[in-house]
């Protein structure tokens, strides 16, 4: 399975596998895409890197990656940015778009433009919690999956 | 050419495309070689989806169907026999 072909190609492919997963979770309320599809996508990035790497490696790296509070930590933050709009309005309400807040607060231009990654409120907050936990599920998927086989093997 | 050549000889060439790649995933005795045709399938439909107009779903796909569920069946054969198995 691990193979000079897969090491040399994992090698230069992933960095860019991730950094074009990082790019649809940041730009997910601009262009296509979101945080399922960037996470989906850094994910299989990760996939690649767990496929291609030794078994040893892989245990060692992914000791100090905390997957299930990544997880954990998404999900409650999606839910503590949908509950930021009770400040004087409903559920889910968007508080922080046009308010001036120096991240992602800026004042959305009218008209055709061709979109500008400092506004958009809380979307942008909020597509990166989903890809967050999008991107910890899927990976310990896989973990879980490589790991057990491992366990197989030893017994 | 056209638009409209260009977008129906692009469907009649996913068209043709999805039938091999699923005929050859299901017809294939070495396992490997049919989840790489199960990854081909997943890949042309990504393109169809693009090509209706559906990015989103075509990004969603390319990235569930081509990449991560070949990783688990990999890892899953990877353990077990190459050859498929006929009682």
């Amino acid at each position: 399975m691990t193979t000079v072909i897969i090491k040399t190609t994992t090698k230069y492919l992933a960095a860019l596998i991730l950094t074009f997963g990082a790019y649809i979770i940041v730009h997910g309320h601009l262009t296509p895409g979101g945080g399922f599809q960037g996470g989906a996508v850094f994910a299989s990035g990760l996939a690649l890197l767990i496929v291609a790497c030794e078994g040893d490696v892989i245990r060692e790296r992914f000791k100090k990656v905390p997957l299930s509070a990544l997880e954990s930590v998404g999900a409650l933050g999606f839910l503590g940015m949908a509950t930021l709009g009770f400040m004087g309005y409903t559920f889910f309400r968007n508080v922080i778009a046009n308010s001036g807040f120096p991240l992602f607060g800026e004042p959305t231009p009218l008209g055709i433009n061709p979109g500008y990654l400092n506004t958009g409120g809380t979307l942008p907050y909020m597509n990166i919690f989903v890809g967050t936990k999008v991107l910890a599920g899927l990976t310990s998927i896989i973990l879980v999956f490589y790991l057990l086989l491992e366990v197989r093997e030893n017994e | 050419m056209n638009f409209d050549e260009l977008f129906w000889t692009l469907q009649v060439l996913v068209a043709v495309g999805l039938l091999t790649s699923a005929i050859a995933a299901v017809r294939f005795k070495n396992l490997i070689s049919a989840v790489i045709a199960m990854a081909v399938f997943s890949l042309i439909l990504s393109l169809e989806f693009y090509v209706l107009q559906a990015p989103d779903v075509a990004i969603a796909e390319a990235g569930v169907g081509a990449c991560l569920t070949t990783a688990m069946y990999l890892l899953a054969i990877k353990k077990t026999a190459a050859e498929e198995v006929i009682e």
